[in-house]
């Protein structure tokens, strides 16, 4: 088994913030925009550097949306930032008619997604982004899990033409994957090798998959686990590579299981070589006030909640 | 161009917008027929234009019609400026073609910009473009069309409210002030109050076009609005139109907002615009 470490913990939407001030020296055309949220997606250096390039809508989602479709006529790369919640569910049709069904070049980062956003609470903790996007025409989707990768993610979107959707997070978690890393859209991570269950994970829960794993190969179960960081275009055939080898699967993410990669991974596998599936995530409810810890214990979706479904999923295969 | 012109342009789109919404029997001939005279003004007189089309639109004015639902005035004046061959009038909401219902930009149809339909988006739109004008240090303009009901939508106000704070000066955007909607007059289903003072209160030049259904007015006005740009303010201009203008059936009323003619509809409208420049 492959030993994953970490020596600090950072918040991906850091990532988001570096990668977009890295942008900001390298492609002259990428332009940012923010409703009222500067701080919490990390955008200032940006701003300090690249003040021209910068927009600063105030608490109007909406109109954000918009005005970065319009930038990108002119050739200018529009990065959007502002809450998950404020990114999709308040501005849906914004984004359906004026991003998605007009095929603009706008990157839509999203920060404080899922529970982990913690104490606010569950006005502010969308559990739904992940399925309303992807069921858009054209929409990338993508999750990444830590600091490095959403860096990488952030500067990839940039060189790809089309709208994207970019979803990361406000807790400190492990930094694991490699700070050189490149960024390729669609294209799975192999992290851990094993033949007896596919664990498929994306964003914060692909660490605690790690963790899980770790336990699970003391009891002499062995898992492949795959960091699926882009739910659309879903990389199919590393998953159908893996279940062909393990026979069962379990998808973990920080969503609700409806709509979410689990859905999707599950259309893959009915339509191609049906699998035993189990479903690691928020069942169809909102969250609450609470610290990320207490809040992923009790909605199941941390390392006992994978190790729980695991189990569950093996057992299921070899009746 | 001489007024003959322009007058003689104003007949084919009305006969071209019956014609269209005829054939399939639906689609929007009453804020199309009231925009008609705005529509050959702003392409045949006031936008510096390049038919020869390019989504970016450097160094060219830009338009973002946010109403889209009075695609067939937009795609009849596109059509006879030169964006598309006049014959594709044709094929306006059927199976396969680019002339949607509503405009958009999926099908690849030469002069549109962004999809439009949803109410209340094109204003946003129309600033980001006019805010990109000005990082690529384009002096050219941009003009938007909004229904008057439109502005009922709260989007709207968010842009207005940005335009004049983020002093988006170089964006001039028309208002059809026909005081009608789907559900009757806006003053029945939700009065507008004062658009003028409303406009001016959140930073806006305001300029009115009284008679806009008069081509000679409508080019005065928006020369006029060509002229107040670029002096630290958005530009509004409140185009007084009457509903269905041209067709006597259908004017001063909300009952042809998104209802087609039939035949013998048809041949009244068309008697009351004779052609001038040749059916497609």
């Amino acid at each position: 088994m492959k030993e994953y470490t970490y020596t600090e913990k950072k918040d991906t939407r850091s990532g988001f913030g570096d990668g977009l001030t890295e942008l900001g020296r390298t492609n002259p055309n990428v332009v940012a925009l923010c409703a009222d949220l500067v701080g919490s997606l990390k955008m200032q250096d940006f701003i300090d550097e690249n003040p021209e390039r910068f927009f600063q809508v105030g608490i109007a989602e909406a109109n954000m949306m918009g005005i970065a479709a319009g930038l990108t006529i002119g050739g200018k790369i529009p990065f959007t930032g502002t809450f998950a919640n404020f990114s999709t569910g308040r501005v849906y049709d914004q984004i359906r008619q004026s991003i998605a069904y007009s095929h603009k070049n706008v990157k839509i980062c999203a920060s404080h997604a899922g529970l982990t956003l913690g104490e606010d609470g569950a006005t502010h903790q969308i559990l739904e982004d992940i399925g309303l996007m992807k069921m858009l025409p054209g929409m990338v989707v993508i999750n990444p899990c830590d600091y490095n990768q959403t860096k990488a993610a952030t500067i990839a979107i940039a060189e790809y033409e089309g709208p994207v959707y970019l979803r990361f997070g406000r807790p400190k978690v492990p930094v694991f994957t490699p700070n050189d890393q490149q960024f390729e859209i669609g294209k799975a991570i192999q992290l851990q090798k094993g033949s007896d269950v596919t664990i498929v994970a994306t964003g914060h829960l692909v660490w605690e998959a790690l963790e899980a794993v770790k336990e699970l190969y003391k009891e002499g179960i062995q898992a492949d686990v795959i960091n699926i960081h882009t739910i659309k275009p879903l990389d199919e055939n590393a998953i159908l590579k893996s279940i062909k080898k393990t026979g069962c699967i379990v998808t973990t993410e920080e969503h609700n299981i409806y709509g979410g990669l689990g859905e999707s991974v599950a259309r893959l596998l009915s339509t191609n070589d049906p699998t035993p599936q189990e479903f690691v995530g928020t069942n169809d409810t909102f969250g609450e006030s609470g610290t990320p810890d207490q809040l992923m214990k009790k909605y199941g979706i941390d390392k006992d909640a994978i190790i729980k479904a695991v189990k569950k999923v093996i057992a299921r295969k070899n009746k | 161009m001489e007024v003959k012109k322009l007058e003689d342009l104003v007949f084919q789109t009305r006969r071209d917008i019956v014609r269209m919404v005829h054939k399939v029997s639906s689609g929007h001939p009453g804020g199309s027929l009231g925009c008609t005279e705005f529509f050959v003004a702003l392409y045949h007189e006031i936008m510096n234009i390049n038919t020869d089309f390019n989504m970016d639109g450097i160094n060219e004015d830009l338009f973002f019609l946010s109403n889209g639902h009075i695609s067939p005035v937009f795609y009849s004046v596109l059509a006879r400026r030169g964006y598309f061959p006049v014959e594709e009038l044709n094929t306006f909401r059927l199976l396969n073609s680019r002339l949607q219902g509503h405009p958009t930009t999926h099908e690849g149809l030469p002069g549109i910009r962004i999809a439009s339909g949803s109410l209340g988006q094109g204003m946003s739109v129309a600033i980001g473009a006019a805010q990109a004008k000005k990082l690529n240090d384009d002096s050219s303009l941009v003009f938007s069309l909004h229904g008057d009901g439109e502005l009922q939508e709260g989007q709207n106000w968010e842009a207005i409210m940005y335009a004049s704070a983020k002093k988006v000066d170089n964006l001039i955007a028309t208002v059809d002030y026909n005081g009608q909607q789907i559900d009757g007059s806006t003053a029945q289903v939700l009065s507008l109050g004062n658009l003028e003072e409303k406009f001016t209160a959140f930073g806006w030049e305001v300029i009115n076009i009284k008679e806009g259904n008069n081509i000679s007015e409508v080019v005065k006005g928006l020369t006029k609005a060509k002229e107040r740009s670029g002096n630290g303010k958005p530009i509004c201009v409140l185009l007084h139109t009457i509903m269905g203008n041209g067709i006597d059936f259908m004017m001063h009323t909300h009952a042809w907002h998104g209802k087609a003619p039939n035949d013998e509809q048809l041949e009244t409208s068309l008697e009351q615009n004779p052609e001038t420049l040749g059916d497609y």
